[in-house]
């Protein structure tokens, strides 16, 4: 079935949300979802890291690891790449790009082992997606993830005067709410699957 | 077998390339090249550029106080950055207060050498250094506090003040997996300059629990120091010292240091404790009132038993502190303990007449 790029956009975004119904990118998702900004800074860079790694996977899976028959090494190959691209991007910026560094770069590190970009990467092979459709899934992917922790920052900022006890404060509640939050998401899956 | 040839070969070359293309990278576009760092602007240390201030001083053997180890969890690591730092960053956030951002505050396991600084440190961190020291004794002295006895190599000295503190960098053990440092106060005299010792409670710590349950005498253990403002302060005004637990630790240097130099102070030790079994160094102490013929011990208990047979004073030190303690215009006082204990006992001595620059106080946090 060949999907419309914009329909997979959309997707990503809503109905199969990275968080809200694969579960992916919890860490970081929990421990920076504090605050407004902080959580909009880490969704850009993660949509920024996903963009460029889904070309790159692409590109290394369809040109080098198909032809000599090596797809299995795809995860492997997958999380090299990563974290090699993560460190060179959190270089440059951190030389050339002082203002984009200060926003966005300090949030890199974190972003290696979100499971998130790894998990993209893998579903646009495993959904067998053309180089268009994986670039559409993966920024796509990118806001879904923004758009879920931006939410649960705003929630917890307006949560976090209430009392609550004791041993639901911090990643108890969180979790709590993204079960919520996913519940309410389902509300959109009608609309259109993609998997 | 083909293929596990080519697996391997296409595995190492992908790593092969992706590491080339990083070193190459770390050479050209992460090199700052040489760098200038001017501390109270008298020293200037050239260090390598694109480093954090705080690894960069250590190459210097400067050692600025640093739980954490430069993970930006302890806030312990502040310096003041009087040019070249850069932006605050967001990982500062959490541990500079708006004051000190104000200031120049920075926390230098963030902040990175990219240009020539100019910071601001303490005068006496120019005296910390790295010592390799052995475990010499190790006692204990209640169930719960050790006392440790540390001896450096032949002919190293350190030269600390009373009342100071040392870190103890704990290596990795059983329950650890990563090194950190943790602090611990002096409890000899400076005279003391080649071992040191310290009395570490159990408090189910990572160092704590290493030095309990882990730690043989004749080991080895790697510590910085000294550090710490809270020192004792050469005058003639009478003097308060109040402790509970393992904060007698700096309060026992300071008071051998008096006996040793023959200060003749006015000055009154209020000890906290919690059952007679929790007392410690008390015979020690009974010496010092008698060498020291101005000091007076006063001691509590917070919790005593009928086995104590205790016909002393039964409350906590802030209690004892509300019954003897009068006038304090004149006095100094010195805190040590956990931080409740501290929190509660300023009041009490602001009311009864202290000046806030005569309490001096170390928490044990």
């Amino acid at each position: 079935m060949t999907l419309n790029p914009f329909v997979i956009f959309f997707a990503a975004i809503f109905t199969n949300n990275m968080i809200l119904s694969n579960f992916l990118g919890m860490c970081s998702f929990i421990a920076v979802s504090n605050e407004i900004k902080t959580s909009f800074s880490l969704g850009e860079a993660v949509t920024f890291v996903l963009g460029f790694t889904s070309i790159i996977n692409y590109l290394v899976y369809h040109k080098i690891l198909v032809p000599l028959n090596l797809e299995y090494l795809r995860y492997i190959v997958f999380i090299i790449v990563i974290a090699s691209f993560v460190q060179l991007v959190e270089m440059i910026i951190d030389r050339y790009f002082q203002t984009l560094y200060y926003a966005l770069g300090v949030f890199l590190p974190l972003i290696t082992v979100n499971c998130a970009i790894l998990g993209v990467s893998l579903f646009m092979i495993i959904r067998d997606y053309s180089l268009v459709q994986s670039v559409a899934f993966s920024i796509g992917s990118g806001l879904g993830w923004t758009l879920a922790i931006v939410a649960m920052a705003d929630i917890r900022q307006k949560i976090k005067n209430n009392p609550l006890p004791k041993g639901l404060e911090g990643p108890g509640i969180t979790l709590i709410i993204t079960g919520i939050m996913a519940l309410a998401f389902i509300g959109f899956s009608g609309i259109v699957q993609i998997q | 077998m083909r293929e596990i040839i080519i697996t391997v070969v296409t595995i190492s070359s992908i790593s092969g390339v992706l590491a080339f293309l990083l070193s190459i990278a770390n050479k050209t576009i992460a090199n700052y090249g040489e760098k200038t760092v001017t501390i109270n602007e008298e020293k200037d240390y050239i260090v390598e550029g694109g480093e954090t201030l705080l690894s960069a001083l250590i190459e210097e053997n400067i050692f600025i106080p640093s739980a954490c180890g430069g993970k930006g969890s302890c806030g312990y690591c502040k310096v003041k950055v009087l040019e070249g730092g850069g932006q605050f960053l967001p990982t500062e956030k959490g541990y500079v207060t708006e004051y000190e951002r104000e200031q120049g505050i920075r926390l230098s396991c963030q902040c990175k050498v990219k240009e020539d600084m100019k910071i601001e440190i303490p005068e006496e961190l120019f005296n910390v250094e790295q010592y390799e020291s052995r475990v010499a004794k190790l006692e204990n002295l209640t169930d719960k506090i050790k006392l440790v006895r540390l001896e450096f190599e032949e002919g190293k000295e350190m030269e600390y003040k009373p009342g100071q503190y040392i870190q103890i960098l704990t290596p990795i053990y059983k329950e650890s997996f990563e090194e950190i440092y943790r602090a611990y106060s002096i409890t000899t005299p400076p005279s003391s300059k080649n071992a040191i010792e310290l009395f570490i409670g159990y408090a189910g710590g990572i160092c704590t629990t290493y030095v309990h349950d882990y730690l043989k005498a004749g080991d080895h253990l790697t510590i910085v120091g000294p550090f710490g403002d809270f020192q004792y302060r050469d005058n003639d005004m009478e003097m308060i010292l109040v402790a509970i637990g393992t904060g007698m630790a700096p309060i026992m240097s300071i008071l051998r240091y008096m006996a040793e130099e023959g200060i003749d102070r006015k000055a009154t030790f209020y000890f906290g404790a919690r059952t007679r079994e929790d007392q410690y160094m008390i015979e020690e102490l009974r010496e010092l009132e008698e060498k020291l013929p101005r000091f007076k011990l006063k001691m509590c208990l917070s919790r005593p038993t009928k086995q104590c047979k205790w016909t002393g004073e039964v409350g906590r030190v802030t209690d004892l502190l509300k019954k003897f303690e009068e006038n304090g215009e004149n006095k100094e006082a010195y805190l040590c303990g956990s931080p409740p204990m501290i929190d509660a006992v300023i009041p009490i001595l602001k009311d009864k007449g202290y000046k806030e620059e005569n309490i001096l106080y170390d928490k044990f946090e």
